[in-house]
């Protein structure tokens, strides 16, 4: 089926269109003014350069060779220093973090960041003696996709892509994908596990994952 | 073998293949990043027998194997098996209009089977011939094949309904099969299964703490399959990221 023909060439700018044209681009001034959270003043280049240091934090605590509490202290403060660990925590949790008092909330999220610390930990420590170099860095809705290959010695290599956002207030990561695997989405499930199983009572999860991970 | 034979083991062939092509036109549409999973409670019930059957026999068979066989010839052998599952991989390449997969994976299998001693040396790999890893569960999903529900299998584990008559196929076209004799075709399951003890024992950190240590391991088995998968299937060109700022009490798995 073939679409009608305008009458008019399309590229041919009238006044309305110019009008138009005019107004829209106020719009889009006016809301990017009200946009809250200076969306995409994160550059890829930055984006990239944050992931540069993550990935080089991590391959010194990995083939630093000491203990494994040492090591999984060394992924804390990766962790703490790099990560949006609040909004990982809230999105963990989910309808659940809603309903918890602020005093709760934060509890939960200083417990969570020791237990994905360790369990983050432990999978990237088996890349130890391997390699983890940043490969490209690119644009995803308002936020960034870093992707990262770690290079281990006699295995075939494992992707692990990082994704950076700004809106924190300070560019941070908020998920991490380790050959597709979801960070957000597995521990989501995970989380929500162990809090069916505690009836929903988020002291009790807290006080629990201070030794789980 | 006889070319009555023949002629029957590809009407059977192309009888499954037509069943396939039925099924993926039936297939009922999802959306991405969305877990189907309508059999559920039947799937946690499998789920539980294999971790018992993981618990009893495949550990403790994949740990002996590890402990007792040292890693160049379990690595031998799980290259061996690799090998011969090389010519149904180019094959399915094929089907995906994939001909340079099919080259490489086609080198790969010459050198390998050649200069790498029937294949249980790899030095293709290191000559730029790694693998092209595929299946035909892959071809259905290029040919435009929806994945359907989420099924837990006996003994063989998580799947899609999709990769699940990928295998059957798989299995049946095997072209090797036809060529081997049955003491051939005993050592080609044999080495299958030994790659998979060589797979188990080398990950059993990771394996363990998700059959063992989490709060639900089947949820958690069943989004770490479909994450590896769909990722694999992508060609690892995702693009409907989940963003946890926009709604942080949002479910990433119902976006």
């Amino acid at each position: 089926m073939k679409t009608p023909m305008p009458s008019k060439p399309v590229l041919a700018p009238t006044r309305r269109s110019l009008l138009l044209t005019g107004l829209m681009a106020g719009a889009a001034l006016a809301v990017s003014g009200l946009t809250p959270g200076r969306a995409l003043a994160l550059t890829t280049d930055e984006a990239s350069r944050l992931i540069d240091s993550v990935v080089g934090d991590i391959n010194s605590a990995i083939n630093s060779g000491g203990s494994e509490a040492q090591m999984f202290s060394k992924f804390e403060r990766i962790f703490a220093r790099y990560a949006d660990v609040s909004v990982i925590a809230r999105s963990v949790l989910g309808v659940a973090a809603r309903q918890a008092s602020s005093a709760q909330l934060s509890a939960f999220t200083d417990a969570f960041q020791g237990y994905i610390a360790r369990k983050y930990g432990r999978r990237f420590r088996e890349f130890v003696g391997g390699d983890i170099k940043v490969n490209q860095a690119r644009q995803v809705k308002n936020f960034y996709e870093v992707k990262s290959t770690a290079l281990l010695r006699g295995q075939s290599p494992v992707e692990v892509v990082f994704l950076v956002s700004d809106r924190s207030g300070s560019n941070k990561f908020f998920n991490i994908f380790i050959e597709g695997v979801n960070m957000l989405a597995s521990e989501r499930t995970e989380i929500g596990a162990m809090l069916d199983k505690r009836r929903g009572d988020i002291g009790a999860l807290t006080r629990d994952l201070r030794t789980l991970g | 073998m006889s070319s009555l034979r023949k002629a029957t083991l590809w009407s059977g062939r192309l009888a499954v293949l037509s069943t396939v092509l039925l099924l993926s036109a039936c297939a009922r549409p999802e959306a991405p990043g969305t877990i189907r999973d309508p059999y559920e409670s039947r799937n946690r019930q499998i789920h539980e027998a294999n971790k018992s059957l993981d618990r009893g026999v495949f550990r403790p068979v994949s740990t002996a194997y590890g402990k007792s066989v040292p890693r160049p010839v379990r690595t031998g052998v799980s290259n061996f098996a690799s090998n011969l599952s090389l010519p149904g991989a180019m094959i399915n390449s094929l089907l995906q209009f994939r001909p340079g997969d099919a080259v490489q994976n086609g080198t790969r299998f010459l050198i390998n089977t050649t200069v790498g001693l029937g294949g249980i040396f790899d030095p293709a790999t290191r000559m730029g011939a790694t693998k092209v890893d595929t299946d035909f569960g892959e071809t259905l999903y290029v040919w435009g094949m929806r994945e359907g529900a989420y099924v837990e299998f006996p003994v063989l584990g998580p799947m899609t309904e999709r990769a699940m008559i990928g295998r059957a196929v798989d299995f049946a076209m095997n072209p090797l099969r036809p060529l081997a004799n049955s003491e051939e075709r005993n050592v080609m399951a044999g080495t299958g299964v030994l790659r998979g003890a060589d797979a188990r024992y080398e990950n059993s950190d990771l394996v363990d703490s998700v059959l063992y240590e989490s709060a639900d391991s089947y949820a958690q088995s069943r989004q770490i399959y479909l994450d590896s998968r769909r990722h694999k299937l992508s060609r690892n060109q995702e693009t409907d990221y989940f963003d946890p700022y926009e709604d942080p009490y949002e479910d990433p798995n119902a976006q």
